[in-house]
């Protein structure tokens, strides 16, 4: 099972990508923004970074990379493709998930560990978790704040679309939403469900050694998605 | 013949504009209680080379449309004037 793991200038994320992929039983390879075809894989991972600097909006330039047409052409047959943070704003560009991320709502970088609850489990990338499980796991983020037209947050969730969302409450997290996203979006996904975008970080949460592992189930999905040869 | 093409970039009317709000904030701790309905974006300026003013201006628009602005979060306006910058 080999997964792609998608190196733009200024990604920062991808040896967690590649580690946590591994550690679930994977094969990770790179993939170079400039290439027009992807390598031998079964699925595609954009992982966080900054992305041309972040330059006009957040992944409004690493949409256009010749490698982008690429992932187009492979979620297009199914495959299934994972947008971590900056990965997920540069999906939302490029047309493969609804929506926008925009500014924190308090305008400041937020680097911590939230809780999110699990809405969905039959996609690629949360299967191995149960539903309305919530797990602890990192954000780092300055443009995080997901936002869609009001009519289109309605179909979101008619059609349950809505994979993450924040869920603080419960363990008494004073700002339960960090960044202001509308409903407490955290990760959504395409009406086929093989591509999903998260703000949160499962790969850097993904090894016991750290104090917990309870982003590993990501890549766990994702793995046994592959051999159960869902697509 | 060469334009100048100005485009000026706001966050979506009715969309949260958290930095609006901020420097509207900070313009009442100033003592400028009537400044309101404060809204920060960006400008961008750029020369195109077309026959007509409103060649240009459709170019532009379909570079905001592509690439420029977000149209999901963000609206913007452009106004051509002649000639290229100095």
């Amino acid at each position: 099972m080999r997964v792609a793991v998608v190196r733009f200038p200024g990604s920062n994320c991808e040896p967690e990508a590649c580690r946590a992929v591994e550690r679930a039983g994977g094969e990770a390879v790179y993939a170079w923004h400039r290439d027009t075809e992807l390598p031998q894989v079964d699925a595609v991972v954009l992982p966080g970074g900054f992305s041309y600097g972040d330059y006009l909006r957040s992944g409004a330039i690493a949409r256009f990379s010749p490698i982008m047409e690429a992932i187009r052409r492979h979620a297009a047959e199914g495959g299934p493709v994972l947008g971590i943070c900056n990965g997920f704003q540069i999906l939302c560009e490029a047309g493969l998930l609804p929506g926008a991320l925009v500014r924190n709502a308090a305008l400041k970088y937020l680097s911590r560990p939230v809780d999110v609850r699990i809405e969905r489990t039959d996609t690629p990338f949360t299967s191995a978790y149960r539903p309305g499980e919530v797990i602890r796991i990192p954000i780092g983020h300055g443009d995080g704040r997901y936002v869609a037209p009001e009519a289109l947050l309605d179909e979101l969730e008619a059609r349950q679309q809505i994979v993450l969302r924040y869920a603080g409450e419960a363990t008494g997290d004073p700002s339960p939403n960090p960044n202001g996203s509308l409903r407490d979006i955290a990760a959504v996904c395409n009406p086929q469900g093989n591509v999903v975008g998260m703000m949160p970080h499962p790969e850097r949460l993904a090894d016991p050694v750290l104090g917990s592992d309870a982003g590993h189930r990501v890549f766990v999905s994702l793995v046994s998605s592959l051999v159960r040869g869902e697509r | 013949m060469s334009w100048r093409v100005h485009i000026r970039i706001l966050p979506r009317a009715g969309l949260l504009d958290p930095q609006g709000q901020a420097v509207e904030h900070a313009l009442a701790a100033l003592r400028f209680p009537d400044a309101s309905n404060v809204h920060v974006g960006k400008a961008i300026a750029l020369d195109v080379a077309a026959p007509s003013a409103e060649e240009a201006e459709r170019r532009v628009r379909t570079m905001c449309e592509r690439l420029l602005a977000n149209p999901v979060t963000e609206d913007f306006e452009i106004a051509v004037e002649p000639g290229a910058r100095a």
